[in-house]
């Protein structure tokens, strides 16, 4: 059970795939704009990653080596089919919000990248912990950036406005809850920042800042009520592009303190980093570099 | 054929594919390095991607589409990575001096996102075998356009002093926000 547990904690902070492994990142940029579509799609991959780590798992000595690629491939695209057509069954607007993202998960990074590193080696009770934590880690990344980019672009939390929640729950009170959040997250954010710079890094200080930095976020926006103008760049396509620097700009810095505190961060994996090592299919990818080198010479 | 120049236009420039849907991102981040070598890999991503457009819409219109359309996705993921190697295959054989400008880029493009994505939204978007082709080939031009400007800007960055910590991709992602930005200024030509 411990070691289940682990395997959550794993996912969901110790090796987050969105601000430390910096997997998947296309569905990152791309479904991002609200919070909703971010907890959406976080939660469609977790249960896709959930299933086919499972079924994997079950598999993994019938598979032979030769083919587990494309095996995988195959069990990935029939559970994202049938995650695909609930989406479509029963929650319409989600799946028009999302449209093709959703059947993009079967060439999700973190996916392949799980079966082939985790659920091909493992038992079938933690690899499905493995997927429950890799999956919810990912949601959190997704409901984190799309909520920062919501609130930003459009002044709206869950598509709830700002100005209505303040209202909702009186001036006065509403000022006052505001305040207090806001003191939450700076406290959050000050915490995190002091104790990294001290003592090297664990994971869960990242994940302290980023909701620290959600609830500043929340707190100044619902202070400001009307006088926010929403910036909605930040919403559309440019926008997700300046959000990923930013968090790439900070996932550096952090990376560089704890390097030299001689505690290093796992290192990313996506295409991020410049290549494709965990993708599932590293033996295409490694020609990547090869490419470029002969380019060089 | 109005109908065709305005898929044409509208995916190779208008709705690029990854400047604002966000396919084919890694290729675009990993391989952007150089100009020659970006241009290379946006003739395979042309190559394939016309081939893939062509190949899926044929086989949704003629096996798949009254009874198995359910089975898109997984036939779609399949017949592109078999279709890849099968081309790289080929080109060995057949054709070795295109083989030797575009080989090693095709191991790449089976998991583009952009193949599948162009595959599944021809789909969507009931588009016939010839519009599928232009379609898939239009997209293909716009991402060759996008990863070339990218490579050249790159070139340039080099040279300059960027604050430590946005060395490496960050710096490429705010130059892909800035690019997205001057795209965006296409939204209106449809």
């Amino acid at each position: 059970m411990n070691n289940n547990l682990e395997r959550v904690y794993n996912g969901l902070i110790k090796e987050n795939p969105t601000f430390i492994l910096m997997l998947g990142m296309c569905p990152t940029l791309a479904v991002t704009t609200s919070a909703i579509n971010g907890v959406g799609m976080g939660l469609s991959t977790t249960v896709v990653l959930i299933l086919s780590n499972m079924l994997i798992s079950m598999l993994r000595k019938i598979i032979p080596d030769k083919v587990r690629v494309p095996a995988f491939i195959v069990i990935v695209a029939s559970f994202v089919t049938i995650v695909q057509f609930l989406v479509q069954g029963f929650i319409p607007s989600l799946y028009a919000s999302l449209g093709i993202y959703i059947p993009l998960i079967v060439v999700n990074c973190i996916i392949l990248g799980r079966a082939e590193s985790y659920a091909s080696k493992n038992p079938i009770v933690p690899s499905i912990f493995d997927g429950v934590g890799m999956g919810l880690g990912f949601t959190f990344g997704l409901t984190c950036i799309g909520i920062i980019r919501e609130i930003i672009g459009a002044g709206t939390i869950f598509n709830v406005k700002m100005t209505e929640l303040r209202e909702m729950m009186g001036t006065g009170a509403g000022i006052g809850i505001g305040v207090v959040i806001l003191a939450v997250g700076v406290i959050l954010i000050a915490w995190g920042a002091m104790s990294l710079r001290k003592n090297g890094t664990a994971p869960v200080k990242i994940v302290a800042i980023a909701v620290g930095i959600v609830l500043v976020l929340l707190a100044v926006v619902a202070l400001l009520g009307q006088l926010y103008t929403p910036v909605t760049l930040i919403g559309l396509a440019p926008g997700a592009f300046f959000v990923l620097a930013v968090l790439v700009a900070i996932m550096n810095m952090v990376r560089e303190s704890a390097e030299k505190k001689g505690r290093p961060l796992p290192a990313a994996q996506g295409c991020l980093a410049g290549d494709c090592a965990s993708c599932g299919q590293s033996a295409a990818c490694g020609k990547a570099p090869a490419a470029q080198k002969k380019d060089e010479a | 054929m109005k109908e065709l120049i305005l898929i044409a236009i509208g995916s190779a420039i208008v709705n690029n594919v990854v400047l604002s849907q966000f396919l084919g991102l890694c290729p675009f981040l990993g391989v952007s390095k150089k100009v020659n070598t970006a241009a290379g890999m946006g003739g395979a991503v042309i190559f394939v991607l016309t081939l893939a457009s062509f190949v899926t819409s044929v086989i949704y219109k003629f096996i798949l589409y009254p009874k198995f359309d359910y089975l898109q996705t997984i036939v779609f993921i399949l017949v592109i990575a078999a279709l890849v190697q099968f081309v790289e295959m080929f080109l060995k054989k057949a054709m070795p001096p295109l083989y030797n400008s575009l080989g090693v880029y095709l191991p790449l493009i089976t998991t583009n996102c952009a193949v599948l994505g162009i595959a599944l939204k021809n789909v969507q978007n009931d588009y016939g075998i010839l519009a599928s082709v232009v379609n898939g080939l239009a997209t293909a031009v716009g991402f060759t356009i996008a990863i070339v400007i990218m490579a050249g800007i790159r070139e340039k960055i080099e040279f300059n002093n960027i604050p430590k910590p946005f060395r490496g991709s960050a710096i490429v992602l705010v130059t892909a926000g800035l690019m997205a930005i001057a795209f965006f200024g296409f939204s209106g030509v449809i």
